[in-house]
């Protein structure tokens, strides 16, 4: 009879000892490089990316990819205190909105309008979502969900805000590079930023908040305050979002609370990996770039989106992101049993 | 012990449905004393601490904590006047760091009013003080994940979390529960310390001989009402007492 | 009187496009966003039945009931089966599998003058000095039948009991022997076939249009939320609230501030409790 050799993998982690939390000892130059180039690569990238687009339709999508990523930076945040939102649009709109309403008419310059919309809009998102935090499950995500429809209904209805027409002919910017660089360096200081932001002690209370709110409430620590403050910091990167793309178009309407500003950045959080920031930014720009060059689905594209979504939960729910690092810091073997 | 009443309990009750989990509950207790609270499973210990913590709101009754009412005040309110409280499941963030699970209590407001110290030093004092309760620095076991760690030790976190916070009142909802003679053994001396050093402890537990041994007064409970308070022996002398607890198991 | 009967008829319809919505969440805790994609489908499936393929009215609507249905059960052993446990997927989930019915119903086209259901009965009557189809007329009637149904459903038969044992407590509704994914699934199905005899009911009274997948999402959320989730009473209290609302507003300032009513209700209620009027979604009170 034939030996049945068996034969099993086996998973090793990177001889490095700079992977804990709190100690480090870096061995050598090398070590120092396999830590630095995962870190340095998105940002050179980020950088070079648009040079190397230039001011093409691709160069477009570089935007369109940031505006995105910044949404599902913003998604990822939220869900990292526990708060899942289906609502990114709301933020997105309330930017948009507040940006293209001071210049249409009040005439703001953009700088002035810009960093208006980014607070303005956060504090109108955090008033409304305030008090939906203090219910547990599912609550928030429709509350989320419903409000961005509704205000597009009523803007239609009521025809405030330039009503079904928007508000036209804002002002643009100067060109191109800037848009494109102010929205790229926007996405490498709120990435680095959160990632950041989230392993202070600050970050460590909202995840306490996410992982049991009993005992962050027994330590002594007001929830609500602080799942306040993580609306009004998300709300603002999506505001931001929001009026960086009313000047990018030069117009604002009601589809500024569509769904597609929702499931975009959600379908990219989540194919990217949720929890890292990094796999949120990665996966929008898998998503747009990819969503762009099927254009000729047309209509369809949304419906793309869901299927995307599904897919990714049921096959890969740890995200791209998250596969990636863990084939990067352990390499796997196959050994004889 | 002085004779301030640090906290005053008045006709309290909770019913949970048609269940009164706690019956017209009424006490005084003044600071630096040590409260045993027992009876059977089911006889609302839990639930008094949940009301005086805030972690339920009471049907009726009100609840005072040095002249000020905390009566259904938020949990985080009454955490921050100075009361502590550890829970009977083990609640822990599993993914975080042993010493890490301290951050939360010690970035709270009433440290911060303490001087608690700004991110880093946090980190310092939290490794103090679970090497206060065991957890030795120079070890791996304050470093490594919570979840990995023996059932024991989270006891003890949990109880290391509730120090944290610097607390004037500290209630212990079944510390021992699960923890292994030796551990029990530790880690009774530390708590008999703080009580010494002025802490005023409430200690829910059925581990009787070990409570015994460090608390002056204890309150019976028996289906939601105070059914003995005194010393221990008095209060275990008691017929009804020795009724709630025929046939229920006295460890101990 | 216009006000009265109009109020009622609108009531009506609100709480049959929330109720199906509610029922589900109420049993298993799931909020399913596929709620009106299901309605729209229900709607544009007997359609196809009764005009392409010729099928009777009344089968072309009980197939359809029970395709959606089916469509609703297999979602959750399908899909959301693997995901159960992570509430954050199941919602994205749902709201995933909405997007695709919806999107895919656009892009074949079914929207249009062409697509109207028949009314169960045509004609009308007048009531006092206002003119009430009889489509209203069933419509408050399939509505009234189905709330008492539903009320009667989860308190008084054994199924909805363990339905409602699931709701409250689910470990110590396993350990009764109650099979929860089984139930889960079945309160999924249910929900979708009410959504379609809800959608067989509203529909009539205008074309489809695949918008309305969307609204009548907003419709069952608000609902929800101004009533407070899984209590009947409140779904019933809240659709009427924003039912009379509606209509008073539509009369006497313009039909569009509609929207400002529910829109306005929703704000109102989460700043003053935003539980719901009837919501039993306790904050905090759970065992610690
Ligand atoms: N959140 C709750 N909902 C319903 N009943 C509860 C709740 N918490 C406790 N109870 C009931 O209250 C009674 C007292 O429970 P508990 O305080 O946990 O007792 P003990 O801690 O002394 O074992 C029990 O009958 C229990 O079932
Ligand atoms: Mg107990």
């Amino acid at each position: 009879m034939e030996e049945a050799v068996r034969y099993r993998r086996e998973r090793i982690d990177r001889g490095i000892k700079a992977r804990s939390d709190t100690i480090y000892t870096l061995a050598s130059s090398r070590d120092m490089l396999y830590l630095l180039f995962p870190r340095v690569l998105p940002i050179v990238a980020l950088f070079c990316l648009p040079l190397l687009m230039g001011g093409s339709y691709w160069g477009k999508v570089i935007f369109y990819s940031c505006i995105f990523a910044l949404l599902a930076l913003s998604w990822d945040f939220m869900a990292s205190v526990g708060l899942v939102s289906l609502g990114q649009a709301l933020f997105f709109g309330a930017g948009s909105y507040v940006a293209g309403g001071f210049n249409h008419y009040l005439k703001w310059p953009m700088l002035l309008t810009i960093p208006a919309a980014t607070l303005g809009g956060a504090l109108i998102c955090t008033i409304l979502l305030v008090p939906v935090v203090r219910l547990r499950g599912v609550y928030f995500s429709m509350v989320t969900l419903i409000l961005p429809l509704l205000f597009a209904h009523l803007i239609e209805t009521l025809e405030i805000l330039g009503g079904t027409h928007g508000l036209l002919s804002l002002t643009p910017f100067p060109n191109h590079w800037l848009a494109v660089y102010i929205a790229v360096i926007a996405v490498v200081i709120v990435l680095f930023g959160f990632r950041r932001l989230i392993n202070e002690d600050f970050g460590l209370v909202l995840r306490g908040i996410k992982d049991d709110d009993r005992v962050v409430m027994a330590g002594g620590i007001n929830i609500y305050w602080y799942k306040a403050q993580a609306i009004f910091i998300s709300a603002a990167v999506g505001s931001f979002a929001g009026a960086l793309m009313t000047h990018y178009y030069q117009f604002v309407g009601r589809s500024a609370f569509a769904l597609d500003y929702t499931i975009l950045p959600l379908a990219g959080a989540v194919v990217g990996g949720p929890g890292s920031f990094a796999g949120a930014t990665l996966g929008s720009f898998i998503l747009v770039p990819l969503s762009e060059a099927l254009r000729a689905l047309g209509g369809l594209r949304m419906a793309l989106y869901g299927i995307i979504l599904i897919a990714a939960l049921a096959v890969l729910p740890e995200g791209i992101f998250h596969y990636i690092e863990r084939k990067y810091h352990q390499f796997e073997r196959v050994v004889k049993i | 012990m002085s004779d301030e009443i640090i906290l005053k309990i008045e006709n309290l009750t909770k019913r949970f449905g048609g269940v009164t989990a706690v019956d017209q509950i009424s006490f005084d207790l003044r600071q630096g004393e040590f409260l045993g609270l027992i009876g059977p499973n089911g006889s609302g210990k839990t639930t008094l601490i949940n009301l005086i913590t805030g972690f339920v709101k009471p049907t009726a009754g009100k609840i005072t904590y040095r002249d000020q009412e905390i009566t259904g005040k938020a949990p985080y309110t009454i955490a921050c006047l100075g009361i502590s409280r550890s829970f009977q499941m083990v609640r822990t963030f599993h993914k975080l760091p042993a010493f890490k699970n301290l951050i939360v209590p010690l970035y709270s407001p009433r440290v911060k009013k303490f001087g608690g110290g700004k991110y880093g030093e946090r980190d310092d004092i939290a490794i103090d003080l679970l090497d206060d309760l065991g957890f030795e620095r120079d070890s791996f076991v304050p470093y490594k994940v919570a979840g990995s760690l023996p059932h024991g030790y989270l006891k003890r976190l949990d109880l290391a979390r509730c120090i944290a916070l610097r607390p004037d009142l500290l209630i212990l909802d079944e510390l021992f529960s699960g923890m292994a003679m030796s551990e029990v053994a530790a880690t009774l001396p530390m708590i008999e310390k703080f009580n010494r050093e002025g802490l005023t402890i409430i200690m829910a537990e059925h581990r009787l001989k070990e409570l015994f041994r460090v608390a002056s007064r204890v309150i019976v409970l028996n289906f939601g009402q105070k059914i003995a308070d005194g010393p221990p022996k008095e209060a275990m002398g008691k017929e009804e007492v020795q009724k709630a607890y025929l046939g229920t198991e006295v460890e101990g | 009187m216009e006000i009265l009967i109009y109020g009622i008829t609108n009531s009506v319809t609100l709480a049959l496009m929330a109720i199906g919505f509610s029922l589900t969440f109420g049993i298993s805790g799931l909020a399913n966003f596929a709620h009106g994609a299901f309605y729209l489908l229900g709607g544009i499936l007997t359609w196809i039945f009764l005009n392409q393929l010729g099928v009777p009215y009344l089968f072309s609507a009980l197939i359809s009931i029970l395709l959606v249905g089916l469509l609703g059960f297999l979602l959750y052993w399908g899909l959301m089966l693997r995901l159960r446990g992570l509430a954050i997927n199941e919602v994205i989930a749902t709201l995933a599998a909405a997007i695709v019915i919806i999107e895919v119903l656009r892009w074949l086209g079914f929207s249009g003058f062409t697509y109207v259901l028949p009314e169960f009965i045509k004609g009308s009557v007048k009531i006092g000095n206002v003119w009430l189809d009889y489509q209203r007329i069933f419509l408050v009637g399939i509505g009234v039948a189905l709330i008492i149904f539903f009320y009667l459903f989860t308190h008084r038969t054994k199924v909805g009991l363990s339905f409602r044992a699931i709701a409250q407590n689910e470990r110590t509704a396993i350990s009764l022997g109650i099979d929860s994914d089984w139930t889960a699934a079945l309160s999924l199905a249910f929900g979708s076939a009410l959504a379609v005899v809800a959608g067989l009911a509203i529909l009539p009274l205008g074309s489809i249009d695949t918008e309305v997948g969307y609204d009548i999402l907003i419709y069952a959320l608000a609902v929800g939320i101004v009533g407070g989730l899984e209590s009947i009473p409140g779904i019933v209290l809240a659709s009427f609230i924003l039912g009379f609302c509606q209509i008073a507003v539509a009369t006497f300032f313009r039909a569009q501030w509609q929207t400002v009513v529910t829109l306005g209700a929703i704000v109102i209620i989460l700043a003053v409790k935003p539980s719901g009027i009837f919501g039993k979604y306790k904050e905090l009170e759970e065992r610690v």
